[in-house]
């Protein structure tokens, strides 16, 4: 009664156009036939898309700097900070020669991330301090086999001609918000040694 | 002679191509009434609007694996969805498609065979198509597979009964047995519907039933029995199964509307002044629009109304069309006494 919605059950019989059915199945009948004459609210996926977030969290994308160089140096933060466990990268030391391809003396020479494992928190994005990962508005495409769900670095690394805009996720709130964090835990982890 | 029996060999065929291809869309038709009855799409990806889709399904059907159980009855489990296909494209040679037509002086009807136990035949052939489903659930040695055949079998029983006896109604009425003879005589004037209307809405119940059409779909309720009989079945013995019922219910629209919808005549047709073939051929067109019509009723239905529970399915078959049937055959010799038909 608290919530003045409950019903008292009836147990009265029930009335002859009650026990004939067809008056109900009759009422039945049109009920489905007016939906014939309503709008359908399917969006036809492939061709139709819907419209999504500027910041929605989609398909990985790994930076390059302005000078075409990776900024990744496989520190490993963002497989760390991975709730799934989807990043896996190998570290590799920059020979002379390279400098134009890796922006620091470290890089990874593998990256792996499996989509199917990647739950899109964007934990990632947030433990990376060299601003090398960020997550994109485009959606993971479908595949038939599971291996080809680990996307490795041909397809994270941005193209040099085909730079990706990411200036949506990381604004300068969030540049700064992320020092000051930064900032934060090594206090922190600085006050735990003492 | 041997004209005519070409004749009748290109008809027998024509049927029963139509019938499948009609059957073949009536799973696409299905499929897209249901879909746009509960607003959805539907199946919309093989060709434009889906229409491929029936020949996509048929294709997986055969290429998929077969599998007869190891006990089960080889023999008796390969008969079964025989019998069903075989019972359900029987009954077409006794349904009038249309007219007469004349070509180089001779009249060809589009009846196979005026037989004159139409009614009769129609009841055996219909009856025989339980055997199919009988025997499909108890060669599979499955416990499900039993339990709907069981209840398939129990329910076509109870309710050709009173579909029988509701045809008898229409017999008395007509005051014959052949197929041709009743759609000839609603040639003129009103269709049987107009004088059988407790008759209609009793042999229309149980030609629900005896398609396992829901809402008395009970010998293939997924939720309480897998698949019923076809639990065991797989690739096209299944497809068979599925197939059969379609046709079935694409014959039983054709019977309901021949019995109590005129058959192919329409009103008014020979006010028109038509030439005989041009009658004949749109006769035919207006046969095939009343049957899409309850076809499209039968699927209506199904997405409108659940299922009945097992116990309410038998108090409706014997304790509501039963006395209902025998009533209306009362109230029919009644009014023709009165009206002199008979004395």
């Amino acid at each position: 009664m608290l919530t003045n919605r409950s019903k008292v059950v009836s147990k009265k019989e029930m009335s002859l156009s009650e026990r004939l059915y067809l008056p109900a199945i009759a009422s039945g009948l049109s009920i489905t036939f007016k939906h014939i004459f309503k709008k359908v609210p399917t969006i036809r996926y492939p061709e139709q898309k819907r419209e999504i977030a500027s910041v929605y969290r989609g398909q990985h994308v790994l930076k390059r700097d302005e000078n075409g160089a990776e900024r990744c140096t496989a520190c490993g933060l963002c497989a760390v900070a991975c709730p799934a466990e989807a990043i896996t990268m190998d570290a590799a030391e920059r020979k002379k020669g390279e400098e134009g391809l890796y922006r620091e003396e470290k890089y990874a020479s593998v990256y792996e991330i499996n989509m199917l494992r990647c739950i899109f928190c964007g934990l990632c994005e947030e433990a990376c301090p060299k601003e090398a990962i960020f997550l994109t508005n485009r959606i993971v495409d479908t595949e038939y086999g599971r291996n080809s769900f680990i996307y490795g670095k041909d397809k994270l690394v941005e193209k040099i001609d085909a730079r990706i805009d990411v200036s949506e996720r990381q604004t300068e709130k969030t540049i700064e918000f992320k020092k000051i964090s930064l900032a934060i835990i090594i206090c922190l982890l600085l006050k735990l040694r003492i | 002679m041997t004209g005519y029996i070409i004749y009748q060999i290109i008809l027998v065929v024509a049927i029963f191509t139509v019938s499948l291809v009609v059957a073949l869309y009536a799973t696409y038709g299905e499929r897209k009434i249901a879909a746009i009855l509960q607003d959805r799409v539907g199946p919309n990806r093989a060709g434009p609007f889906g229409i491929l889709q029936p020949f996509a399904d048929g294709i997986k059907m055969f290429t998929k694996e077969e599998i007869i159980p190891e006990t089960a009855n080889g023999w008796l489990f390969i008969i079964g969805p025989c019998i069903a296909m075989l019972t359900a494209c029987m009954t077409g040679v006794i349904i009038p498609w249309g007219g007469t037509f004349e070509l180089g002086g001779t009249v060809y009807s589009l009846q196979v065979t005026d037989i004159n136990i139409g009614i009769l035949y129609l009841f055996a052939v219909v009856s025989f198509g339980v055997y199919g489903i009988m025997i499909g659930g108890w060669a599979s040695n499955n416990k499900f597979s039993l339990l709907g055949a069981l209840r398939a079998s129990s329910q076509m029983i109870s309710y050709e009964i009173a579909m029988g006896m509701s045809i008898i109604a229409l017999v008395m009425m007509t005051g014959t047995l052949s197929l041709g003879e009743i759609v000839k005589q609603q040639d003129d004037g009103y269709c049987n519907f107009v004088y059988q209307p407790l008759g209609f809405l009793i042999f229309l119940i149980c030609a629900f039933a005896e398609t396992n059409r829901a809402p008395f779909d009970m010998a293939e309720c997924e939720t309480e029995l897998v698949g019923g009989y076809h639990t065991e079945y797989s690739s096209m013995k299944l497809g068979f199964y599925l197939f059969a019922e379609y046709i079935n219910m694409f014959i039983s629209s054709a019977v309901i509307v021949s019995f109590y919808f005129g058959g192919y005549n329409f009103p008014f047709q020979h006010e028109l002044g038509l030439s005989g073939n041009l009658l004949t051929v749109i006769q035919t067109i207006v046969f095939f629009g009343k049957i899409f019509f309850f076809i499209f009723f039968f699927m209506w239905i199904r997405w409108t109304i659940p299922r009945f529970r097992y116990d309410q399915l038998m108090k409706l078959g014997w304790k509501v069309l039963l006395p209902l049937s025998m009533a209306n055959i009362v109230i029919t010799g009644l009014v023709m006494w009165l009206t002199g038909k008979i004395n």
